[in-house]
């Protein structure tokens, strides 16, 4: 079967069997950003947002994502070319260490930064807190998410 | 001393910053798969002690897709370790590629190739299977009990020190004479602890994709931490010569150690070689869990001496050391839980350390960040802490007092090396005494420990303690680097030295900038190719920031000094007088030449050649990073629920190449402490089946669990490493342990002996007070 969606900003069309998770079409068509740790919603990597709302895309079928709009880390950039300010942030911050869990948890940030431009240190762990991480220990991944709220709220760009 | 340096001793970004970030396909599962592939399914044990009667593959074979079925008949029957060690491993040589005996719920029973995942997990299903279960030993008592059932029973196992005891590892090193020295002690104390299962639990699940290259050579694309022991190992065990095997590891999704191990690469690897076509396995996460690797769980009984006045005279340490169905890793954890530990105290003239490795049926322990120093932490920092409750000491002022220094050794350095002797040391650098002073102070030490401060039913306490552990091991490691020198006066930069996350080919790769005076950008880093690097042993025992570190100073001091050869015939200046600053040559009269002029010599002009070298390293000392560490506790005496309200840990790592990278190895360690001292624990059934296989129920911290961790870098100087560095990724997941157990002796008197600290631990503890 066939789903229809807006794909990092770009119509698409994914070819899926009906058991598909939206993780497992979206790998399958090379958007291999988006990460499966789990494929159990444990873990939070597969996480993309879906109509600008951070969802575990290993708990969503593919034909959920019918007339969607989904973006990954690949497509998150946007107005703000090259990188979006959390990507710049994430690595001023030395928030990455292997990368795995990268993409999702700055998709979530991204959720976080548009609904909430001024987030408190406990709001912004509370809105990771379903994105594990084994290397950092999230402190600079924290500061990072502090670091673009800044830039954001500064250069008066939306999320 | 930072400051002396350009490009060392700054936060850069990763070299691979950018393309994490963006989401580049840089993992092993994300590379393009190649036409043809067969994914293959694992069939794995249900019982944990069994014997195959019968195995009927025909129904499988039948399948519409499946290509290959491999089991104990039509694969190599030679035993083999899967320690991802150096040549020869130290490692008892007990396991097959599938044996005819099962030894743990999880081991190997058959695999099946086939086109699609589905397809080869149905066909597996319909592997027709006859089992002669065997009673199972789920314990270290049952292990050791008269008449247990004999786990490795076969006659062609290798270097088992005594399998008809389950014993697979016995470690012995004693210096004075500790009967004399606990008779002779004005204070003595005796704590026995027990660690539990816990695993690494890295993002990114073990992943091998192979396939064969035009010239039909065995390519390896591995999610592993030592490409050149996969390439030795799998060589050896399926009889492929080295020359026909390339191993490639691309970016990997975190390791801690559980990727030390060459676990799946032989099975993508045959059905490969037996089809032609290319092949991948993926473990799930539940694999992860039960098929993988773990933390070795330990009992071990402390016992220290002192005199009056504090000074340690005796040190006794026994160890218990679970190591599961196979033996890998067995010898030399147990050598470490003494070798990083003991050395720390070395005012003792009287040190004894014992120890076995025991088989169980329970899943297969090996190499876990700390590698034993985080099981022997426990246990002897606790005891520190009650020997100078016994003294009436401040267990700071007591640690001050005792703890090695700059310009003294251990014998322990000697007695006792990692799975054999060790190599003589003094500590070239040790700015342990500060970071005591620095932790102390930032936590309030002096201010609040002993105050037990009280909010409803929390009660509050602070508790520390102090760490070393190495770089590298002495004379066994190895690393090299290649530098070359290209035409605009950049560099490429090839390194088998792996990055697991760590960061390594980003502060290799400062290393050689700092070197050659150029900004990192114009370092281009290769690392982890079997073909196209030179060897390293890989990313483990916290050697990569001090071996592979020295091997690019020196590959790049070799380039620096043919870079000086032929500015010396451009500028006609002594070269003694040429010295090199920001890309530039620059002469006693301080005419200059820029580096890419000196390359367009080299290359094309006058006396062609490439500028380039390759060196290698090899330490002969192992100089210990240090940190000590400082935690607030809050106990519920309700709930007996722990939380770490703060958590400070200051660290000598030398120079530090790069602190935010170094920063984050250390908070990294820290969280997996926290978690394996609060709440991590793979859990059994009574038949040995893991009841704890996904993240819900191994619960590792998330962003909620954690406070803010606060690391203090207190910078010395190594002398025998690159700029100065020591190595420091191991270190930090020793201190969560003891630092939160003694703070909970704060906080509420109890001395708690048995991981992980949960609120039903704590709560029976505190009725029982």
């Amino acid at each position: 079967m066939r789903v229809s969606l807006v794909l990092d900003g770009h119509d698409e069309t994914l070819d899926v069997a009906p058991g598909d998770t939206l993780l497992d079409a979206l790998r399958a068509g090379g958007h291999t950003s988006v990460k499966n740790g789990c494929a159990n919603g444990d873990c939070g990597a597969c996480a993309v947002l879906v109509d600008g709302r951070a969802a575990a895309s290993c708990l969503l079928f593919a034909a959920q994502a019918e007339g969607r709009e989904v973006t990954t880390v690949e497509g998150l950039a946007g107005a703000h070319q090259p990188y979006h300010p959390l990507q710049q942030t994430m690595l001023d911050a030395g928030g990455v260490q292997c990368g795995f869990c990268i993409p999702a948890m700055i998709l979530t940030a991204a959720d976080l930064l548009a609904r909430n431009p001024d987030p408190t240190r406990e709001e912004i762990t509370a809105y990771l807190s379903g994105n594990l991480c084994r290397c950092t220990g999230y402190v600079k991944q924290i500061e990072a998410v502090e670091m673009a709220a800044a830039i954001m709220k500064e250069g008066g760009v939306d999320g | 001393m930072a400051d002396k340096f350009a490009v060392v001793g700054n936060s850069l970004h990763r070299v691979d910053g950018r393309a994490l970030v963006t989401g580049k396909p840089v993992f092993v599962d994300d590379l393009p798969k190649r036409t043809g592939l067969l994914h293959i399914f694992l069939l794995t044990s249900p019982h944990a002690h069994a014997r195959i009667t019968s195995i009927d593959t025909s129904r499988a074979e039948e399948v519409p897709g499946v290509a290959l079925i491999l089991d104990h008949r039509n694969t190599p029957d030679r035993r083999y370790t899967t320690a991802g060690q150096g040549y020869p491993e130290p490692s008892p040589y007990d396991a097959r590629m599938f044996d005819t005996k099962l030894r743990w719920v999880g081991d190997r029973v058959a695999a099946v190739a086939a086109d699609s995942p589905v397809t080869a997990e149905r066909a597996a299903r319909l592997i027709e299977v006859g089992y002669e279960v065997l009673e199972p030993v789920l314990s270290i008592d049952e292990a050791i009990a008269a008449r247990a059932p004999v786990i490795h029973d076969e006659e062609d196992c290798l270097d088992v020190w005594d399998a008809a005891h389950n014993i697979a590892a016995h470690v012995v090193a004693t210096s004075g004479d500790v009967n004399q020295g606990f008779a002779e002690s004005d204070a003595v104390v005796e704590v026995t602890t027990e660690t539990q299962y816990g695993q690494h639990a890295p993002l990114e699940p073990h992943v091998v994709s192979t396939y064969l290259d035009e010239n039909e050579r065995l390519v390896i694309v591995s999610s592993t931490q030592v490409p050149f022991h996969v390439r030795r190992i799998i060589g050896m065990l399926l009889d492929v010569p080295i020359h026909r095997i390339r191993v490639i590891k691309p970016r990997i999704g975190g390791g801690f150690g559980v990727k030390q191990e060459v676990l799946i690469e032989d099975l993508p690897a045959l059905v490969t070689l037996r089809t032609g076509r290319p092949a991948q396995l993926t473990y799930t996460r539940e694999q992860e869990f039960t098929s993988s690797r773990t933390r070795h769980p330990m009992r071990i009984r402390v016992k220290l001496g002192a005199k009056a006045d504090g000074l340690l005279h005796a040190l006794e340490m026994d160890v218990l050391s679970n190591t599961g169905a196979y033996g890998a890793h067995s010898l030399t954890v147990l050598s470490n839980v003494g070798s990083k530990t003991l050395p720390l105290y070395n005012k003792a003239p009287h040190i004894r350390f014992y120890g076995d490795a025991v088989y169980t049926n329970l899943p297969v322990a090996g190499a876990y960040r700390g590698y034993g120093a985080t099981q022997g932490y426990f246990a002897l920092e606790t005891a520190v802490d009650r020997l100078a409750a016994e003294l009436g000491m401040d267990p700071l002022q007591w640690r001050m007092r005792n703890h090695i220094h700059e310009g003294e050794s251990s014998p322990i350095f000697v007695a006792l090396g990692e799975g054999r002797e060790g190599v003589e040391q003094t500590i070239t650098s040790c700015a342990l005494d500060e970071c005591i002073r620095q932790g102390a102070e930032r936590i309030g030490w002096a201010e609040r420990r002993g105050r037990r401060e009280r909010h409803g039913s929390w009660v509050h306490g602070l508790g520390m303690s102090i760490h070393m552990q190495g770089s590298g091991i002495p004379v066994i490691d190895m690393g090299s680097a290649t530098i070359k020198m290209n035409d605009d006066g950049s560099f490429n930069l090839a390194v088998g030295a792996t990055d697991l996350g760590t960061g390594s080919d980003t502060i290799l790769a400062q290393i050689a900038a700092e070197v050659l005076t150029v900004p990192l950008e114009k370092i281009v880093v290769t690392s982890s190719d079997t073909d196209t690097t030179p060897f390293d042993v890989g990313a483990y025992a916290s050697s990569t920031t001090y071996v592979s570190g020295m091997a690019v100073q020196r590959a790049a001091d070799e380039v620096r000094s043919q870079i000086l050869e032929v500015a010396t015939e451009m500028l006609g200046a002594d070269r003694s007088s040429l010295k090199m600053e920001d890309e530039r040559v620059i002469g006693p009269g301080d005419e200059s030449v820029r580096l890419d002029q000196v390359a367009l010599r080299a290359l094309y002009a006058q006396d062609q050649r490439q500028i380039a070298a390759t060196s290698s390293f090899t330490p002969e000392l192992s100089p210990p990073p240090f940190l000590a560490a400082f935690c607030e506790v809050a106990v519920d005496e309700d709930t007996g629920q722990v939380v770490v309200v703060r958590f400070v840990s200051a660290v000598d790592c030398g120079t530090p190449v790069n602190p935010k990278l170094a920063e984050g190895q250390v908070e990294g360690a820290i969280a997996n402490g926290i978690g394996y001292a609060l709440f991590e624990e793979m859990i059994f059934d009574d038949r040995g089946r893991l009841r704890t296989p996904d993240y819900a129920r191994y619960k590792i911290p998330g962003p909620q669990d954690l406070p803010r961790l606060e690391t203090i870098l207190v910078e010395s100087y190594e002398p025998t490493g690159p700029m100065g560095a020591k190595s420091v990724s191991e270190i930090g997941i020793n201190a969560p342990i003891p630092a939160i157990a003694n703070a909970i002796h704060d906080a509420t008197g109890l001395w708690l002996t048995k991981t992980p600290f949960t609120a039903e631990r704590v709560w029976r503890a505190l009725q029982s007070r």
